[in-house]
C-alpha cells in the first residue's frame, strides 16, 4: 500500500472516520441518558445553557445526574464535593489500567485523561487501533465524539425535552449491550475468564450487600483486592 | 433568581459548584497519571492493565442492571432475555453493531409488551 503523506487535517479526518463506527452505540446511549439530564436540569428551574456547560466541563453521566439532585435539594457545597468525589473515584482505577496505553498518544493525552468516562474507557480498552491511524488521534476522536454526543443529548433535553413525542424508554439498553459485547471481545482475546468472573461476583455481591447506589466503587475495590490476591504475584 | 423559578441552589452558586465538580472529577481522572508520570508503576500494579478491563466490563454490565426489582414481576426477565440475545448474536454473527442494536431493539419491544 502506498503511504500518502497526510497533513494533520487529513490524519484527523481519517481518525474520525475510523472512530465514528465504534462510537455509534455510545451515540444512542448518550442521547438516551443525556436528554433526561437536560430535561431534569430545566425542570429544576435552571436555564438551558447550564446543561452544555456542565456536560462540557464535568462530562460525567452519574455525576451530572447527582449534581442536579444536589442542586434541587440545596445541599451544602462541602457535602456536594464529597459526594462528587465518591461517585467519581472509580476513575482512578480506569486511569491506572491505561498508563501504558496513554504513553504514546502524544498531545492527545491531557484531553484523553479529562474525557475518561465509563463508556469511553470501555471503548479504549476494547477496540483495536486501525493500521493507518495514529493511536492518539484514534483514541482522541473516540473520546471527542463521545463527548459531543453527551453535550448534544443534554442540550436537546434542555431545549426540547418536554416536546419529544416518541418514547425513547429502553434505548439506554444500548450501553448495557455495549459493555456486554466489549466483555465478550475481551474474553475472546485474553482467553482468561477469571478477571471477568471476579468482577461479576464482586458486582453481584456488592449489589446485594450494599445496594445500588454505592455498588460500583465497592465492586471495583473488591475485584482489585481479589485480583491482587489471586494474580498479584506473577510477573 | 426567583424569576427563573429555582427552588434549590441559586444559579450563581450552581455555576461555581459546576466548576468545582469539574475540577474534582478531573482530579480523579488525572491522579494515576500524575502519580506515575515520571516513574513506572510498581510491578504489583502492572497486572492492573491486564486484568482490570475485563473485571470492570463485567461490573458495568451488572451496574446497568442494578435498578431492576427482582422480587416483583417482570423481575428482570426482559433485561435477561435481551442480554442473552446480545450475547448469542455476538457469538454467532461477531458483529458488534448487530449485537448491540439487535438486543436494544428487542429490549424496547419487550418492555412495551411484557
Amino acid at each position: 500500500m502506498i503511504q500518502h503523506p497526510t497533513t494533520a487535517k487529513n490524519g484527523g479526518t481519517i481518525a474520525i472516520k475510523a472512530a465514528f463506527p465504534v462510537t455509534v452505540p455510545v451515540l444512542f446511549g448518550y442521547l438516551a441518558i443525556g436528554i433526561p439530564f437536560g430535561l431534569m436540569l430545566v425542570k429544576a428551574g435552571y436555564p438551558w445553557w447550564l446543561s452544555p456547560i456542565m456536560s462540557l466541563l464535568m462530562y460525567a453521566g452519574a455525576g451530572q445526574y447527582i449534581a442536579v439532585g444536589l442542586f434541587a435539594a440545596k445541599a451544602p457545597l462541602t457535602g456536594m464535593i464529597v459526594t462528587m468525589l465518591m461517585v467519581n473515584i472509580r476513575h482512578i482505577v480506569y486511569g491506572l489500567s491505561l498508563i501504558g496505553k496513554f504513553r504514546d498518544v502524544g498531545r492527545w493525552k491531557p484531553y484523553l485523561v479529562f474525557a475518561l468516562t465509563d463508556e469511553t474507557y470501555a471503548l479504549l480498552t476494547g477496540v483495536k487501533v486501525p493500521m493507518n491511524v495514529k493511536p492518539g488521534a484514534f483514541y482522541g476522536s473516540i473520546a471527542a465524539l463521545d463527548h459531543s454526543y453527551w453535550i448534544i443529548g443534554g442540550l436537546i433535553g434542555a431545549l426540547a425535552g418536554s416536546f419529544i413525542p416518541f418514547s425513547f424508554t429502553g434505548i439506554d439498553f444500548a450501553l448495557t449491550a455495549l459493555f456486554a459485547v466489549l466483555l465478550i471481545d475481551q474474553l475472546k482475546r485474553t482467553k482468561d475468564p477469571l478477571p471477568a468472573c471476579i468482577g461479576l461476583a464482586s458486582a453481584i455481591l456488592a449489589l446485594i450487600l450494599i445496594g445500588p447506589s454505592n455498588m460500583l466503587i465497592v465492586a471495583l475495590a473488591a475485584s482489585i483486592a481479589t485480583l491482587i490476591l489471586v494474580r498479584g504475584r506473577e510477573k | 433568581m426567583n424569576a427563573l423559578g429555582i427552588q434549590g441552589t441559586p444559579l450563581a452558586d450552581a455555576l461555581i459548584a459546576t466548576v468545582i465538580f469539574a475540577l474534582v472529577i478531573l482530579a480523579t481522572r488525572a491522579f494515576p497519571f500524575a502519580l506515575f508520570s515520571r516513574r513506572d508503576p510498581p510491578r504489583a500494579l502492572r497486572f492492573v492493565e491486564k486484568y482490570i478491563p475485563p473485571a470492570v466490563m463485567a461490573i458495568l454490565v451488572v451496574y446497568c442492571l442494578k435498578d431492576i426489582h427482582w422480587a416483583s414481576w417482570p423481575s428482570g426477565i426482559r433485561e435477561l432475555i435481551a442480554l442473552a440475545a446480545v450475547v448469542l448474536l455476538h457469538l454467532w454473527k461477531k458483529n458488534a453493531m448487530l449485537s448491540i442494536f439487535g438486543g436494544t431493539a428487542l429490549y424496547m419491544v419487550l418492555i412495551r409488551i411484557i
